[in-house]
């Protein structure tokens, strides 16, 4: 009840936050799945780099996104471009390990019959191989999107906006009812965000005839 | 007579393991080649050696008068037809679109176009027009297969490779491609390339029937030829005599 009242009463810097929260996430998605997809095209093109590629990316996840954005600090200052690098390379791994994976196994009979029927590279690349990936990037991007979107609450310890900083203030001001709005929005906002990408995902996989 | 296809001395290697040895074959216009033999005796090698799929270590293949090494590899395979077992469909494309899929390679054919082709290949292949806006999930193996054919042909080539088409089909349904495809041929005048491992279909397709084995063609003809004169017990059991 607590929590409905405070959402209610202070509805504009609620509203300031989700916005402000949903446009740090979804800078941070549009740039780790660009980024992701081309990497893991890249290195499905190039397999020898891939074992590499991955495994400095999984450092870097192992990193505690908090010490991540503290050693950003030096280099890129504080506020929302820090917590969007910080972001970017974290949503980096499903993604494009997914992009990966999904590429790699596409049946290489199919491939073969494409080949042999007269496709180029990028016609095979673009026409067969990576819409026959699109459901496990899918679910990659997925992973990424909530994933991005529940870290972003952390962002505001290094002066981002968001929803986070309704967190860091009930934190530091003894008052446990925003906080737990601030936590509440968030959790909203990333379980939507999944229900939206489970449809998406749902229509392209029915689309293939699978599921 | 028109050479259509042509390998000289090929040799192909697979790993470090030879599949096929200096292999010479000429293939006339019109023909309808047959390659039968045991697993692993280098007959898929040698077809997909006449669309380059696989590049002979030494020899050379010549393809309507060109060589495959120089020429435009690409150009070359949209105008040769290829059918493999299991059709091979593109799951993420419906019937209409995967019969397109080479004349689309070239440009992409208005969608008046598009639907016109589908249903006169279907047409061609004995299917109702219907399955068009199907998904190759949605249809039975030996309608995939007929599909799988119709993709084959949407180009109008000039030569058509198979790779044991009717492998994964019922005996009806296999008999019907069967019939359907000697039909066809007859009346395009299309040269067949044709890999089966049952020697009942190579006789009854086959104008001529190559018997390959360990990397080589052990003996070929017609199948009176085959059947008469036996080369060795090896042909003799083959064709069960």
């Amino acid at each position: 009840m607590q929590i409905i009242q405070i959402l209610w009463d202070r509805r504009e810097f609620f509203l300031t936050c989700l916005m402000e929260h949903i446009r740090i996430s979804l800078t941070a998605v549009v740039c780790a799945g660009v980024l992701g997809i081309l990497a893991g095209i890249f290195i499905s093109r190039h397999r020898k780099l891939a074992g590499v590629v991955l495994g400095v990316i999984n450092v870097i996840y192992t990193i505690p996104s908090i010490s991540l954005l503290g050693f950003l600090i030096p280099f890129t200052g504080i506020g929302n471009k820090t917590a969007i690098i910080a972001l970017t390379v974290y949503g980096l791994l499903p993604i494009v390990r997914n992009t990966y994976t999904g590429l790699t196994n596409v049946d290489p009979s199919i491939l073969e019959v494409a080949e042999g029927l007269g496709a180029d590279k990028r016609q095979l690349m673009f026409g067969v191989k990576f819409p026959l990936a699109l459901p496990v990037i899918i679910s990659g991007f997925r992973n990424m999107v909530v994933m991005i979107i529940a870290m972003s609450g952390i962002a505001s310890f290094i002066g981002a906006g968001g929803l986070g900083s309704a967190i860091y203030r009930g934190i530091t001001t003894y008052n446990m009812t925003l906080t737990a709005a601030g936590s509440l929005l968030i959790a909203l906002l990333a379980l939507f965000s999944d229900w939206a990408l489970s449809k998406a995902e749902k229509a392209v996989n029915r689309r293939y005839g699978i599921g | 007579m028109d050479k259509i296809i042509e390998i000289r001395d090929c040799t192909a290697v697979y790993g470090k393991n030879k599949v096929l040895d200096q292999v010479s074959l000429t293939i006339t216009k019109g023909e309808f080649i047959v390659i039968i033999g045991p697993s692993g005796c280098g007959k898929t090698t040698l077809l997909k050696m006449m669309n380059g799929l696989i590049v002979p270590i030494k020899g050379e293949v010549l393809v309507k008068g060109q060589r495959l090494a120089e020429c435009n590899l690409v150009a070359m395979r949209r105008s040769i037809g290829y059918a493999v077992q299991g059709a091979k469909l593109f799951p993420h494309m419906t019937v209409e679109e995967n019969i397109c899929y080479v004349p689309c390679l070239e440009k992409k054919l208005p969608k008046e176009e598009r639907r016109m082709l589908a249903k006169k290949m279907l047409e061609m292949v004995e299917l109702p027009a219907e399955l068009a806006v199907r998904f190759p999930g949605q249809l039975s193996g030996g309608q995939k297969q007929r599909v799988g054919i119709a993709r084959a042909m949407a180009s109008d080539p000039e030569i058509l490779l198979m790779d044991e088409p009717f492998g994964a089909v019922d005996e009806i349904t296999r008999r019907t491609l069967q019939d359907e495809l000697l039909a066809l041929q007859r009346r395009t005048g299309i040269t067949v390339v044709f890999i089966t491992h049952d020697i009942g279909e190579a006789f009854k397709l086959g104008s001529r029937i190559l018997v390959m084995k360990e990397g080589g063609i052990w003996q070929e003809g017609t199948k009176e030829e085959l059947t008469e004169h036996p080369k060795d017990r090896f042909v003799s059991q083959l064709i069960g005599r």
